[in-house]
C-alpha cells in the first residue's frame, strides 16, 4: 500500500514537472519564438496558453511593447561646423520576432546598441546638412521624420524592429561654448539696460526742453501783452494830453515849465546859486521894477 | 477552456482548482471530495463513498488529505487582492486580456491570471528644471511640471514599457522643441502661457502616438528665468527700466514746477501793465482836465494870471530849496561855499548853521534874514558894478 502511495506521489510530481515544462503562457504584451533544438519552428506565437514538447522545444519571449532607447548625449557638428551636444531618445518595438531573434539573438541590449549607432549616424548626417538655427528651432519635426523614415527602411528589414519615433531631447552647446554665450547674453542685457537709461535721460531732456520753451513763450507772450497794454495806455494818455494842450500850446508850455521847476527843486538839498538880475528879483533892488 | 473541464485533470496542472470556473472561491468541500475520489481511484483502492469524515483509509490517506487541503487553501488565499478606490486592476488570463476590475476585494486564479494594479484616478506629477536654448540661441532656465492621470489602463500596461519614463522623455523633447522655437524674451515674459499650451498639445500628441494611455491634466511653466550666471545682468535691465521711468517722472515734476511759475510771472506782468495803462490814462485825463480849467480862467485874464502863476511857482521853488544869492559878475569877490556842510546839514539854510529840519515858518524866517543880508551886500556892490550890469543883455 505504501509503495503504491509513493508511486502515486512520484507520478503526481512527474505530472507537475511535465506540465511546467510543456505548458507556457505568452502574455498580451509579449511575442515569442519556439525553437526546436535551436531551430525556429514558430516565429510568431500569439498570446495565450500553449503547449510544447518538454526539453526538445524552447520558447523565447520578448517584450513587444513600445520600448524606450535613451541614447547617450553625443557631439555633432552643424553645417557651419559648430558643435552641439545632442541627447536623443527613440521609441521602438519588435514587429518581426523571427528576424529580431535571428539578428540579435534576442538580446535587447544588443538591439539597443545597434539602434543607437544607427540613430547617431542618422542624426549626424541630418545635423551636418543644417545650420544651428534650423536645428534648434525650425526644423526639428522634419528632421525627426527624416530620421525615423531612414531608420525604418533599414531596421525593419534587418532587425525586425520598427522605430516608432526618434526625438531630440537636448540640443545644447558644449560647456566651453556656453561661457561665451553667457558673455554675449550679458553684453546684450547691458546694452538693453544702457539703452533704457539713455532713453530715460533723453525723455527727461526733451520734457525739460519743452517746458523751457513753454516757459519762454509764456513769458514772452506776457511781455508782449503787457507792452501792448502800456502802449495803449501811453497812446490814450498822449491823445488826451494833446487834445487839451492844443487849445493853447504856448500857455501849456508855460504852465508845464513852471510845474517842472517846482518838481525839479523840491528838496532842501538843492542849492540855487541866484543871480540878483533874475526877473524874480525885479523888485528886490528896485521898487519900479526896472 | 478545455483544460478546465471536469475530469480533464491530466491537462490541469493545478489539480482542478478552478473547476467551477467562477470568480468566487470554489466550494472547498466539493473540491476536496472530488480530489479524494480521484486520488483513491488512481491508487486503485476501494471506491470511497464517504471519505472526508471517516478517515479510515490505511497508510497516507489522512496525510494526503491534509496536504491537499492546505494546498487548496493556500491556492485560494493567494488569489485574493485588494483594489483601492483610485486604482484599477487589469487581469490577463493565460496572457490574453481578460477583464478590468474596479475597487474592492477581488479574487483571481493564481498562476492562471496575472493582475496588474495601477492608480488611475489619482493625479501624478512630474517636474524638471533644466537649461535650454531658445530660438535666438540664448540660454534659459525653465522649471516645468506635468500633471497627468492614466486614462487607459490597457494601453498603460500593455502597449508601452515604463510609460512614465516615456512621458519624461517626451516632455523633455516637447519642452525643448517649443522653447527652441521661441525667442528668449517671449519665453521669459509674455510667451509663458502660450509656451505651456504648446507643450501640452505637443506632448499629448507624442503620448498618444506611443499609446501610453496617459492623459495630461496640465502643463505648468513654474518658472522661467535667465541662467543664474547672467541673472545680475537681467536684474540690471529691470533696474534700468525703472530708472528710465524715474527720469521721466523727475522731468515731469520739474515741468510742473517751472510752468506754473512762468504763468504766475506772466500774469503778474500783464496785471502790472494793465495797472500802468489805467494809471497813465487816469493821470492824463486828470491833468488835461486841470489844464483845461486853468486855461479857461487864463483866457479871461491872461496877463495877470500868467504873472501870478509864474511868481507862485518861483516862490515855491525858492521856498523849498536852499539858495545862495551871488553876483556872479562880481569878479572881485571871493565866495566860500561850504557845500559839504550845506549838504550834511540837510534841509535848511546853510548860513545859519542851525538844525535843518525847521518848520516852514522858520524857514521863511531864515530866508527873510538871508534875503535881508544878501540885499545889504547887493546894495553895497551895486554902484561898483553898475557898468557891468549895463552891458548885460
Amino acid at each position: 500500500m505504501s509503495t503504491r502511495a509513493l508511486t502515486g506521489y512520484i507520478l503526481i510530481l512527474l505530472a507537475v514537472i511535465l506540465a511546467f515544462n510543456s505548458l507556457y503562457v505568452v502574455n498580451e504584451f509579449q511575442r515569442g519564438v519556439k525553437l526546436y533544438f535551436g531551430r525556429v519552428v514558430d516565429a510568431d506565437i500569439s498570446p495565450g496558453l500553449h503547449v510544447k514538447w518538454p526539453l526538445a522545444e524552447q520558447v523565447r519571449k520578448f517584450d513587444a511593447r513600445i520600448l524606450t532607447l535613451d541614447a547617450r548625449a553625443e557631439r555633432f557638428l552643424t553645417v557651419e561646423k559648430k558643435s552641439m551636444m545632442v541627447d536623443s531618445f527613440a521609441k521602438w518595438r519588435i514587429i518581426d520576432v523571427g528576424k529580431y531573434y535571428t539578428a540579435t539573438s534576442g538580446d535587447e541590449t544588443r538591439a539597443q546598441l545597434l539602434l543607437e549607432q544607427r540613430i547617431n549616424e542618422g542624426l549626424r548626417n541630418q545635423f551636418a546638412n543644417r545650420n544651428l538655427h534650423e536645428v534648434v528651432s525650425g526644423e526639428r519635426d522634419q528632421l525627426m521624420v527624416d530620421i525615423t523614415k531612414h531608420l525604418n527602411d533599414f531596421m525593419q528589414e534587418s532587425l525586425g524592429i520598427e522605430v516608432v519615433d526618434v526625438r531630440v531631447k537636448r540640443i545644447d552647446l558644449p560647456k566651453e561654448v556656453s561661457e561665451p554665450v553667457f558673455h554675449r547674453m550679458e553684453a546684450e542685457r547691458h546694452e538693453e539696460a544702457n539703452e533704457a537709461r539713455s532713453r530715460g535721460e533723453k525723455e527727461k531732456q526733451i520734457i525739460l526742453a519743452e517746458a523751457g520753451r513753454q516757459k519762454v513763450i509764456i513769458e514772452a507772450d506776457a511781455y508782449r501783452d503787457s507792452e501792448l497794454l502800456r502802449g495803449e495806455g501811453d497812446a490814450q494818455a498822449a491823445a488826451i494830453y494833446a487834445r487839451a494842450h492844443n487849445q493853447d500850446a504856448e500857455f501849456y508850455a508855460f504852465v508845464r515849465s513852471l510845474d517842472a521847476y517846482k518838481k525839479t527843486f523840491a528838496s532842501k538839498d538843492d542849492i540855487l546859486l541866484l543871480d540878483p538880475d533874475n526877473d524874480f528879483f525885479q523888485y528886490l533892488n528896485n521898487s519900479q521894477g526896472n | 477552456m478545455a483544460w478546465n473541464e471536469p475530469g480533464g485533470n491530466g491537462k490541469d496542472p493545478w489539480g482542478g482548482g478552478g473547476k467551477k470556473g467562477n470568480d468566487g472561491p470554489p466550494d472547498l468541500d466539493e473540491v476536496i471530495k472530488n480530489l479524494q475520489n480521484k486520488v483513491s481511484s488512481i491508487f486503485g483502492g476501494k471506491g470511497p463513498s464517504n471519505t472526508g469524515s471517516s478517515g479510515n483509509n490505511a497508510g497516507g490517506g489522512p496525510l494526503i488529505i491534509i496536504v491537499l487541503v492546505v494546498a487548496a487553501l493556500a491556492y485560494g488565499f493567494f488569489g485574493f487582492y485588494q483594489v483601492d478606490e483610485q486604482e484599477r486592476a487589469l487581469v490577463l488570463r493565460f496572457g490574453t486580456y481578460h477583464t478590468t476590475k474596479g475597487s474592492g476585494l477581488r479574487w483571481n486564479f493564481p498562476l492562471a491570471d496575472s493582475v496588474f494594479i495601477e492608480k488611475v484616478t489619482s493625479v501624478r506629477n512630474w517636474s524638471s528644471n533644466e537649461q535650454m536654448l531658445t530660438e535666438d540661441l540664448n540660454i534659459v532656465d525653465i522649471k516645468i511640471s506635468v500633471q497627468y492621470t492614466v486614462n487607459d489602463i490597457e494601453k498603460f500596461v500593455l502597449k508601452v514599457r515604463d510609460p512614465e519614463n516615456s512621458l519624461q522623455q517626451a516632455a523633455n523633447s516637447a519642452l525643448r522643441h517649443v522653447v527652441g522655437s521661441m525667442t528668449m524674451d517671449s519665453v521669459l515674459t509674455i510667451g509663458r502661457a502660450q509656451l505651456a499650451i504648446d507643450i501640452q498639445g505637443r506632448l499629448q500628441e507624442y503620448l498618444n502616438s506611443y499609446e501610453t494611455g496617459i492623459q495630461l491634466d496640465t502643463v505648468n511653466i513654474e518658472d522661467s528665468n535667465p541662467p543664474r550666471e547672467v541673472q545680475d545682468a537681467f536684474d540690471d535691465v529691470i533696474r534700468a527700466r525703472e530708472d528710465e521711468e524715474r527720469y521721466k517722472n523727475e522731468a515731469q515734476a520739474e515741468v510742473n514746477r517751472i510752468l506754473p511759475r512762468a504763468e504766475a510771472v506772466a500774469q503778474q506782468m500783464i496785471e502790472e501793465a494793465t495797472a500802468y495803462k489805467g494809471r497813465v490814462i487816469a493821470e492824463a485825463e486828470g491833468e488835461a482836465k486841470r489844464f483845461e480849467y486853468l486855461l479857461a480862467e487864463y483866457k479871461k485874464a491872461p496877463e495877470v494870471t500868467r504873472q501870478r502863476l509864474y511868481l507862485d511857482a518861483v516862490q515855491e521853488v525858492m521856498a523849498n530849496s536852499s539858495k545862495i544869492m551871488m553876483d556872479v559878475e562880481g569878479g572881485n569877490n571871493m565866495l566860500y561855499l561850504p557845500l559839504d556842510k550845506l549838504n550834511a546839514g540837510g534841509s535848511g539854510s546853510g548860513f545859519t548853521g542851525k538844525g535843518g529840519s525847521g518848520s516852514v515858518s522858520l524857514s521863511n524866517q531864515q530866508m527873510e534874514d538871508l534875503t535881508r543880508s544878501i540885499a545889504e551886500q547887493v546894495r553895497r556892490d551895486l554902484n561898483a558894478n553898475s557898468r557891468r550890469r549895463d552891458s548885460r543883455p
